[in-house]
Parts: C-alpha cells; structure tokens; sequence
C-alpha cells in the first residue's frame, strides 16, 4: 500500500520539477541549460540514486517511494535520465555495485538486445536511452551486471519518438570499470524497467488529462466553450477512463514489487501494466490531440512533450504485444480452471 | 477536478477464508445439480431454494447491521462473495437487486418497523426486488417520470405505468419513483417520492416482455388506482432526487459491471489448450490484462467506500469501462477462436456460450444508466459541466 512516506518523497520531487522542470520553460528553452541546475538539485535531494541502499552511496528509499517519484517525473514530463538513473542504480545494487555520482542509464532497455560479457570486456550493441547525457551505463548481461564509463563506448546519435536521445550504443571491447553477479533472475529486471515505464506513462497521462479538461473550458468553437459539447464531453470522459486504468494498473505493479509478491503476481501485475498503460497512452494521445486541435500539432505546444513520450515508452522493456503474448501464454499453460484463481488472487 | 484516485487496496486475509467458503459452498450446490456453471442463461436464473441457501450462509445483505439480519461484515467481503458467485454463474437474480440496491435504500430511509418486518427476510433470501424507474416515455431520463402517486386516506393511490422492470413477474417487492407533484420552473426534478411497493397485490399487473436473448425477465407493471400505505413512503416526499444517486457509487463500481460475459474468456482459454499460436496468446492475454485492471479499479473503488471516501467519478469510470469490455468480450474471444481446432472438446459449449453471450452484449451498456449518461456524469466530475 501507498504509505505516507511515498506522498512525502513524490511531493519533494513534484517541487522540484514544478521549480526547475516546468514543461512550458523547458519547451521555449532554446538550449539545455535547464538540464544541469536540475539534475544538481534531485541529486542533492537524494531522488537520482533512490533505489541504491546507504551503504552503496543512495539514500535508501524503499521501492514505493521511488514508484512515487518516477510517477510524479511522468507529471511533468521530465526530460533528463531520472528513471534511467534509478534503475541503474538499483541493478548495480543487486551485484553490490555501488553507485558513482552523475547520470546514468541502463542496457538492455529492448528486449532482443544481448550483451556479453567476457572478463571484464563487453561486447554488443543496444539503444540506451539518454546515453550521450549520462557519465556511466549500468549494463546487465547474462547474470552478470558491468559498469562501464559512457565515454569508452561508442555513442551513436538515435533519438526517441519524442526526440530525446536515444542512441545506439556500441560496446566493442568496453572495459568494465566494475563486474558482479546479480542476485535476481534476468527477468525481474525487465519486469523492473516495463513498471518504471508503466508508472512513467501513467504520470504523463494525469497531466494530460487535466490540461485537456482545462483547455476544453477556455477554447470558445462556435460560441461556446467546447467543453460543453456533448462529443467533446463524451471524448473526455473515455480519455479519463484510460487515465485512470493506467493509474490503477501502474499503481498496483508498483505495489505488489514494492510489497514483494510472488513471482507469478509480480508477472501478472507488471505485464497487466505494461500493456494497460500503453493502450491507454494510444488511446489518449488521439483524444488529447483531437481536443487540442491544430495548436496541440505544433512544437510550441507542450501536449507532445506528454504525448510522443508515453508513445515512445511503450518500446521500452518489452513492447504490449509481447507481454501480452508471454501473459497469455502463462495463462494458457495453467489452464483455464486455474484462469479466474489467478485473477482473484490479486 | 482534484485528480483521479485508486488506493491500493488488497483484499484483507478474512476475505480469503470467506472465498474458500464460498468457492466450497458453490462445488456442493454444482454437484448438487443446482446449477450448470457452464451454461449462463439456460436455467433458472431466479432460484427460490438457491437463495435461500445463500441466505442460511448468511451472505446476503451480509454488510447491514445484525438487528436487520445482516452480519456487519465489510463491503471487501460482500466483494468478495459477490464476484465468486458472478464468475460460477450462479443463479442469483432473486436476491441480487435487494443486496446491492434495495436493501440499503430500505436500511437509509424506510421507517423501523418496516425495516424490521422486510430486511431480516432479504438476508434469508426470501426475497425477490425490482426497481421501478423507467416508464414508456423515460428511460435515462429518470426525471420524467409521469405515473402518480396521489393522496388518498392513509396512503396514495398509483397510476400509470413503469417498464423494462427486470424481475416484476417474481418480485415480491419493488422501489419505484412516483410522481407526487409536478416538477418546478426552478427545480425539474422536484415533486418524485421514492415507495417501496408489494407486488402481486389488487391494482398492479405485471406484463412479461420478451427479450432478444429468448428470455423474459423484464416486464411492463401496470398501475391501476393500487393503495400504497404511508409507511412505505421512503424519504421525503417530492425529494426522491436528492435519494436516488446515494448508493450509486456501490451499485456502478461492482464486479457484476465487467463480469457479465467472463464466461467465454474461460471458455476460450481451454479451446486453445496450453500450447496457443501467438496470435491467440497475444490476444488473450490483453483481455487479461485489461480484466485485471478493471478489478484492480473496482477492488479500488470499493475499499475507498469503505474508508468512507466518495469516489464517484471513479466508480462511474468502472461502470463505464466495465460494461463496454464486457460487451465487447464476446466478439473478440469470438474472433481469437475464429482458427481453434474443430475437433476441440469444448466447442459445443463455447459456441453456444459465444451465442448467448453476443446477444446479452447489446443491453450491458443500457441497464443501470446507459454509457452516454454515466460520461456526462465523468464530464460533470471533471468539471466540464
């Protein structure tokens, strides 16, 4: 359950973002001066390296305070590697890495990326997102987890649909600056990294939904507030109902991780919300935009900081058709007597 | 608008005691023959000796106070019993409406005595409610509503006519909107007073209508000049609409709002057997997916009721989402099975359930407010209007 320390920890880093962050700013901004007082100001206050124990160089905060803040950076769509960083953070501490200060991301963030690894040299290829702003990657291979410093790879220069980078990171005989081998299954990392972008797109989709509430009471069309039209209304009310599924679903993933479930409900959960949010962040993208008209189309316009991000998220840790193929497939192989247990246990 | 809220709400360890005694409970009455779990709508779906076992286990009206015949136990519980019923297809439309509906409008408004006499015998699954708000000319309109209740001695005289009124040919009582005054310039839904009504009494005639799934469960109740006591006025008179929407939170945010066709999930999952093509496995587990959230939302809503928060967007959110998957249900597992083996086992069941199922979609999203209302209640939530 959602205790009150989380509330604590996510309205932290909801001021923080609302100082530093504000979608508006940062969209007119014509450089990324924005980024470095920003990301001083979440590292001082702990947030960057959340997930990594005290004796490892983070501040400790259990699983739910960090889903709460991942949650509130999805608000404002925050634009540097926070998510990135806290997962890296929290893999490397499942090997007894400590975290080094500065940015960091994660490798593999798809899901047919491999990365060997042989002694301490890495071999293969993987998009890691933000890479070119981070100074090390934490990188899982096998079971083992290498950090390596961002400048012995080589960085390419892809961008997500939201034009963030996103680069193709090459590591041909990168040299670990640290090796372990981690305490948890592979899979519980994707099952970390699909919650993350679950929570992160349900974050997005509560400020969506309030700005198109809040646009469709000041734009007059046909001298009324469009808002008062009937189809508008009925458009809202559906874009409302998959902010809320989103929320529900991303909020229990994150719960039952934080409260250590069983292997198959934390499958059921993350997988449920993997796939949830991303239909929701399609379905309500197209509604967002429909009420935003041509000004929500154009670059000056915050909506695509919300929308492109949530839409590009969906790739990340296993896209919905193949969670939703491996779901399925579970299913299927406990058969359908033991369908609705599974369901009703949670 | 203050931002849409789900605690995360985990049903309690005595929930799940109460779920084994249900599921142990539901195994004896299906090999009992009570009923066929795998054919929703083939038997009888009003169950006069079914309910009464129901009743003896004391999970009907479970949550009203004991002096009532309840068992103070929590909405998690009645949640709990509720969706193990709905899933086994159990028989329950003899006391369904009474637990969820009519007993708390009862509980909230009827005078002691009435309450004493009626409520005990809902808990003992004795009896049958219908709600009595639709009328020829108002369906979703509840407001519009023309039949009369007009001042006689010691009561009112009824006229008119109600419709759609599922259960009214079994019912042994029925919670209607009556028309006591006329509506104000200021005010349209001023002058309906809510009545609990005894059917099967001089004056009421109850029509069977058929339905296009070949059953008949909803009727035309005719009013002629029937005698309703003063006691059985519930609330205050002319004021029915400051009643009417209280319980609506518990009624919209139930499992029975995306449960109604689940059937053909299970179903379908045992025609593909344990190794499906990806196609099928794509498909099925997105409805899982989707079927999860919905009860995540649902177990939600009502364990922030029960914390005494009003969620009502939320909840009507539920119904929204709830009732379009549920009919949309029987299409998609329709199309998933579309490339199952013909020599499956279950194929004659699946099919005839698939039958059902598409012809019962049409009327989720009519009963109980239809979807363009409950969005203009989201839209009114949201603050659009």
């Amino acid at each position: 359950m959602a205790g009150d320390s989380d509330h604590i920890v996510a309205d932290t880093a909801a001021r923080i973002f609302a100082d530093l962050a504000d979608p508006q700013t940062i969209n007119r901004a014509n450089d990324s001066g924005w980024k470095a007082p920003l990301w001083r100001a979440l590292e001082e206050a702990g947030l960057t390296l959340a997930w990594v124990p005290e004796d490892l160089g983070g501040s400790g905060a259990s699983l739910g305070e960090g889903f709460a803040i991942i949650g509130a950076a999805g608000r404002y769509a925050v634009s540097v590697p926070l998510a990135e960083t806290m997962l890296a953070g929290w893999l490397l501490a499942r090997a007894g890495i400590s975290s080094p200060a500065g940015a960091m991301s994660i490798a593999p963030a798809r899901l047919h990326e491999r990365i060997r690894i042989e002694g301490s040299r890495l071999r293969g290829q993987a998009v890691v997102p933000f890479a070119p702003e981070t100074q090390h990657i934490a990188v899982l291979a096998d079971t083992q987890v290498a950090l390596v410093a961002t400048k012995s790879c080589r960085v390419g220069k892809g961008r997500n649909l939201a034009g963030e980078s996103a680069p193709v990171v090459d590591f041909p005989e990168a040299e670990a600056l640290q090796v372990g081998a981690i305490s948890i299954s592979p899979e519980q990392f994707l099952l970390m990294g699909a919650a993350v972008r679950a929570m992160q797109t349900a974050g997005a989709l509560q400020t969506i939904l309030s700005m198109s509430v809040a646009y469709a009471n000041e734009r007059i069309a046909f001298e009324r507030k469009i808002g008062k039209f009937q189809a508008v209304q009925q458009n809202l009310a559906r874009l409302a109902g998959e902010a809320a599924a989103a929320l529900a679903a991303a909020g229990s993933a994150a719960d039952a991780l934080a409260a250590h479930a069983s292997n198959e409900a934390i499958f059921l959960e993350v997988a449920s919300a993997k796939i949830r949010c991303a239909e929701a962040a399609a379905e309500a993208s197209a509604i967002a935009h429909q009420v935003f008209g041509a000004i929500g189309f154009t670059q000056e316009h915050i909506l695509h900081r919300f929308t492109l991000r949530m839409l590009g998220w969906r790739d990340d840790f296993g896209n919905e058709s193949w969670w939703a193929a491996e779901l399925g497939h579970r299913v299927a192989r406990r058969g359908a007597d033991e369908f609705w247990p599974l369901v009703a246990s949670r | 608008m203050s931002g849409l809220q789900f605690d995360q709400i985990r049903l309690p360890p005595e929930c799940e005691t109460l779920r084994a005694e249900v599921r142990a409970f539901l195994a004896e009455e299906i090999a009992a023959g009570a009923f066929d779990p795998h054919r929703p709508g083939h038997g009888d779906s009003h169950n006069r000796a079914f309910s009464k076992r129901v009743g003896a286990k004391g999970w009907i009206g479970m949550t009203w106070p004991k002096k009532y015949g309840g068992r103070d136990r929590s909405f998690l519980e009645r949640y709990v019993v509720t969706e193990e019923f709905r899933v086994a297809n159990a028989p329950v439309r003899l006391h369904f409406v009474a637990d969820r509906q009519s007993g708390p409008i009862l509980l909230k408004y009827a005078p002691e005595h009435v309450k004493m006499d009626i409520l005990p015998r809902i808990c003992r699954g004795e009896l049958c409610f219908a709600i009595g708000m639709s009328e020829p000319n108002s369906g979703s309109d509840l407001f519009a509503a023309k039949t009369r209740a007009t001042r006689t001695d010691g009561g009112f005289l009824i006229n008119g006519t109600k419709i759609w009124t599922s259960s009214a040919h079994i019912a042994d009582y029925m919670i209607a909107l009556f028309r006591t005054s006329p509506p104000t310039k200021e005010n349209r839904r001023h002058g309906l007073t809510q009545f609990l009504v005894k059917m099967k009494q001089p004056g009421i005639k109850v029509n069977p209508i058929g339905q296009i799934t070949g059953q008949f469960e909803f009727n035309e109740v005719v009013f002629t000049d029937h005698f309703i006591p003063d006691d059985h006025m519930l609330g205050e008179i002319d004021g029915a609409w400051k009643q009417a929407t209280s319980e609506l939170a518990y009624e919209r945010s139930g499992p029975e709002r995306f449960l109604e066709t689940y059937y053909v999930l299970t179903e379908l999952v045992r025609a593909v057997g344990a190794k499906p093509d990806s196609r099928s496995a794509e498909g099925i587990g997105r409805l899982v997916a989707q079927l999860h959230t919905m009860r995540r939302m649902s177990v939600s809503v009502a364990g922030m009721l029960q914390a005494g928060k009003e969620p009502v967007v939320e909840a009507a959110i539920v119904k929204d989402i709830g009732t379009v998957w549920e009919q949309q249900l029987p299409h998609r597992v329709r199309d998933l099975a579309a490339f199952v083996e013909e020599d499956v086992g279950n194929r004659e069941t699946l099919e005839s359930q698939l039958s059902f199922a598409i012809k019962t979609a049409p009327k989720l999203t009519i009963q109980g407010g239809t979807t363009e209302v409950l969005r203009g209640i989201i839209a009114r939530g949201l603050g659009l209007r």
